[in-house]
């Protein structure tokens, strides 16, 4: 038996899930924690309840710049990295209504990590050095991500997109967006070829406070309108008939909601890198944990995401001596098999 | 009610309904019946504005149904197509929580009415106390009934549904009928759907559309319309008409080329 809430008055009125709300509050305290532990690790080990007293302000100030400026800012930028992924896996998942959606699938990721390693490859000198800004970089990754999308749903479009065709099409895509991306690298000079390819696996060890800022707020207010949409999102899960049968626009909300899944995907890309399968593992995961009705299920999915994405880069940061692993490698080692599993159950239904 | 004006509908190239002239009265409980691909779920499908009308137009209640917003349309229409499908998982409830999805906007999601509204459906289609039951784990006829609960929880004049018996044993296409019978008698609900079984299109039907080659063949009563000569040339199938012991509708027994029926 479900417990349910019913929150009414004149002006507001929702039905809340009170058992989804139970576990939400429980994910917040593990990413409260995670976000801790993390803090604390690294080449000097700061003890927690340390870390604690630092970020209310009164630290010793070596530890204290540790902390904020060193590891802070990549923490920050893995967390919401992975919350916006999560939250666009989730959204597709919706819009293609099959759990092996994710951004990575359809191209999107693969489109902006191939506009990222065409930026590098322009704008290098001989010396290997970038002639514009690096922080163009982020907005580079975004437009890749916003024209991949827009192609792949123009050539899906023949009197209104379905799912199965977004799929296919994203697929081929996906894979001349990767071609794109090995063509360019071998072609390139090797420095900037071997820190697209870090990109592309994806990382956030150069992330710094300015990246933080952008991304704090974009993901909070995406993750917002995503919040508020949540009943188009529930709707679309139902096929088109439905929807269309219900009263929603379908062609028109699945436009926008694609947008915004591309909008979240492009900002964690930007910072992250295509961190791969967190789009896919996040939302899978929350739907075991709350079911699948948007309104529980995008909150524990955000979180799902960044505790995912904060673990892995703290155990490839950590574990592995001095040599840097990107996250991405991580989420991907415990991401595909998980993908093999998710077809083979499915086969099986 | 609902009217439709020269109605054309494609396929892509292919004509399905030409020119098609009809009216679907208030009140009444209307069964199309026709054989396979003779256009019948087009048509339902085209006066849901699920397909657009290749030409030619649709009236709801004197309206041109394409003036109306699509949630407008979702106040006054509601179509169940054949086999929905429900994301894995989703309860009774949550299912029946969507008929409500015209009558909410980004604050108000579960108004004391929708509350109401949606309690009423669950019970109206009896299932109260599956209200908190997955859908993939309620039974065929369970299954049907609780969509069509979120259909009675749109609120809607007009209830279309699209072969709501196919897939269900017999027992529970009767059970469904009953129910779907029992919302036009009591709730003065104009119920329109698509029938495959003849024999029960003419016991629950009021008023019966029989389409044959893109076109309107007949439209009535039962009693008044159901011959062994509109059979012959709806199904192209021999059969005998004979009274329903039960109901006194009319009652076609069919018979193929396996013996020469005894006289």
């Amino acid at each position: 038996m479900k417990k349910l809430l019913s929150l009414q008055s004149k002006y507001f009125s929702q039905l809340l899930d009170l058992g989804a709300l139970k576990k939400l509050s429980i994910l917040i305290l593990i990413v409260a924690f995670t976000f801790t532990l993390s803090l604390s690790i690294g080449d000097s080990f700061i003890s927690p309840l340390k870390v604690i007293s630092i970020l209310v302000g009164n630290g010793p100030a070596f530890d204290t710049l540790v902390v904020q400026e060193f590891r802070m800012p990549r923490i920050i930028v893995a967390l919401f990295a992975g919350m916006g992924l999560a939250v666009a896996g989730a959204i597709l998942q919706g819009i293609i209504r099959n759990p092996l959606a994710s951004p990575d699938v359809i191209g999107i990721s693969t489109g902006a990590g191939a506009t990222v390693v065409a930026f590098l490859a322009i704008f290098s000198d001989a010396n290997s050095s970038l002639t514009v800004s690096v922080e163009w970089l982020p907005v580079a990754a975004f437009i890749g991500a916003l024209i991949t999308a827009l192609l792949v749903y123009s050539l899906s479009w023949t009197d209104g997109v379905t799912a199965t065709r977004l799929v296919m099409i994203g697929v081929g895509i996906s894979a001349f967006m990767q071609a794109v991306s090995t063509v360019l690298m071998l072609i390139g000079p090797i420095y900037q070829a071997s820190k697209a390819n870090v990109w592309i696996t994806g990382s956030v060890n150069s992330a710094t406070w300015q990246q933080a800022k952008i991304v704090i707020p974009v993901i909070t207010c995406l993750f917002i309108i995503t919040l508020l949409v949540t009943r188009h999102l529930n709707l679309q899960q139902f096929g088109d008939d439905v929807a269309t049968s219900l009263g929603q626009g379908v062609q028109k909300m699945r436009f926008a909601l694609l947008l915004l899944c591309t909008a979240l995907v492009g900002c964690a890309v930007s910072f992250a890198g295509t961190i791969g399968f967190v789009g896919l593992m996040a939302p899978h995961i929350a739907r075991r944990l709350v079911g699948s009705s948007f309104g529980s299920l995008i909150p524990v999915a955000a979180c799902i995401g960044g505790i995912l994405v904060v673990l892995a880069d703290t155990i490839c940061r950590s574990l592995f001596g001095s040599v840097e692993v990107p996250a991405g490698v991580f989420t991907a080692a415990i991401g595909a098999p998980y993908f093999i599993y998710l077809l083979i159950k499915m086969q099986k239904r | 009610m609902i009217e439709t004006k020269r109605l054309q509908l494609n396929y892509g190239e292919k004509v399905i309904i030409d020119s098609l002239d009809l009216i679907i009265p208030k009140g009444e409980i209307t069964v199309l019946i026709g054989a396979n691909g003779c256009g019948k779920s087009t048509l339902l499908r085209s006066i849901a504005r699920l397909l657009k009308p290749n030409s030619g137009s649709i009236l709801l209640n004197n309206e041109n149904i394409t003036r109306f917003t699509t949630k407008e349309t979702a106040k006054h229409l509601a179509i169940l197509p054949q086999q929905p499908m429900a994301p894995e998982g989703l309860t009774v409830l949550q299912l029946v929580k969507q008929g409500r999805f015209p009558y909410q906007n980004w604050r108000k999601q579960w108004s004391t009415e929708d509350q109401q509204v949606v309690e009423q459906a669950i019970a109206a289609t009896g299932l109260t106390e599956f209200k908190d039951y997955e859908i993939d784990n309620l039974s065929g006829g369970q299954r049907q009934r609780a969509w069509i609960a979120m259909t009675l929880a749109q609120q809607t004049d007009l209830i279309l549904l699209d072969e709501p018996t196919t897939y269900l044993d017999v027992t529970h296409q009767i059970e469904v009928l009953d129910l779907l019978y029992k919302l036009n008698q009591e709730e003065n609900r104009t119920i329109v759907m698509v029938l495959h079984d003849i024999n029960l299109a003419c016991r629950y039907a009021t008023n019966i559309i029989a389409l044959v080659n893109k076109e309107l063949y007949a439209q009535g009563r039962p009693e008044d319309i159901i011959t062994v000569k509109l059979v012959k040339d709806v199904f192209q199938l021999n059969c005998k008409i004979i009274e329903d012991p039960i109901y006194g509708t009319p009652m076609c027994i069919p018979y193929g080329n396996k013996n020469e029926p005894r006289q």
